[in-house]
């Protein structure tokens, strides 16, 4: 029996549902052009100097087209492996540790990109 | 957490093994494995890019692993994952609007998936080498 006002909402009795459809939608919105600019520099900085890396990735503009492309590609992994792990993985404390492990995961790529990233722009 | 399971031979709904070969399977398959192989090429970004902040040495360390036939096979292979997921994700967005769901238009999208990224993946790489040379 779901309540009027929880159809409008869109939520039945566990509460939740639809936020891992609808920010896997987004951010794969996001990732079309941040991937495609991505590549673009990659390509761009194909056999370059480290020089010429570091000069490239100093640029303001890429430098956060570059950390906006991590943040949505992060969430984006995240769940998509976490959906893999619920699909595969019927163990619960399994399930539970890989659940852990998935995110544990996300944050160190990031965390470590992000400091490369901050480091080539300020740190040097 | 409590687990109630217990053994009982219950009737299996059809499995994988029970389905012939499709072409939209296979695009499905593909679009997970794909996108477990982004995730964990991730890996290779990160070190790349700590390599650039961090020293000539590890830099000349990286660059000569990505320069090496195994790593432009990664690097190939890798870039056509991205694609491949890259146009999946778009298929999704079709079937989003409800749009390419009938009878062949399935197929056709499934086809344009593989057939696009693998052409597209030649794209950057033929431009790759030629902005390079």
């Amino acid at each position: 029996m779901k309540t009027p006002f929880a159809r409008v909402r869109g939520l039945g009795t566990a509460h939740s549902g639809t936020e891992h459809f609808w920010m896997q939608r987004l951010t794969g919105v996001a990732n079309l052009p941040l991937i495609i600019a991505f590549l673009v520099v990659i390509v761009s900085l194909a056999g370059s100097s480290q020089a010429s890396v570091i000069a490239r990735l100093s640029n303001p503009f890429i430098a956060m087209i570059l950390l906006a492309a991590l943040i949505s590609v992060l969430l984006h992994m995240r769940i998509g492996m976490q959906v893999i792990i619920e699909d595969y993985v019927h163990t619960e404390l399994r399930k539970i540790a890989l659940l852990m492990i998935n995110t544990f995961f996300t944050l160190a790529i990031g965390i470590a990109a992000a400091y490369a990233i901050l480091k080539i722009n300020f740190g040097l | 957490m409590a687990e109630p399971r217990i053994n009982i031979d219950r009737p299996l709904s059809p499995h994988l093994g029970i389905y012939h070969f499709s072409i939209t399977m296979a695009m499905s398959i593909l679009h997970r494995i794909t996108g477990s192989a982004l995730y964990f090429g991730t890996l290779f970004l990160v070190w790349w890019l700590l390599a650039a902040s961090s020293s000539a040495k590890q830099f000349d360390i990286a660059s000569a692993f990505f320069a090496s036939w195994v790593g432009q096979l990664v690097l190939f292979g890798y870039t056509w994952a991205l694609l491949h997921h890259m146009l999946g994700g778009i298929r999704h967005f079709i079937w989003d609007t409800l749009h390419g769901l009938e009878p062949g238009e399935r197929e056709f999208l499934a086809y344009a998936t593989i057939v696009g990224s693998v052409a597209l993946t030649l794209v950057v790489w033929t431009l790759g080498y030629m902005l390079k040379a």
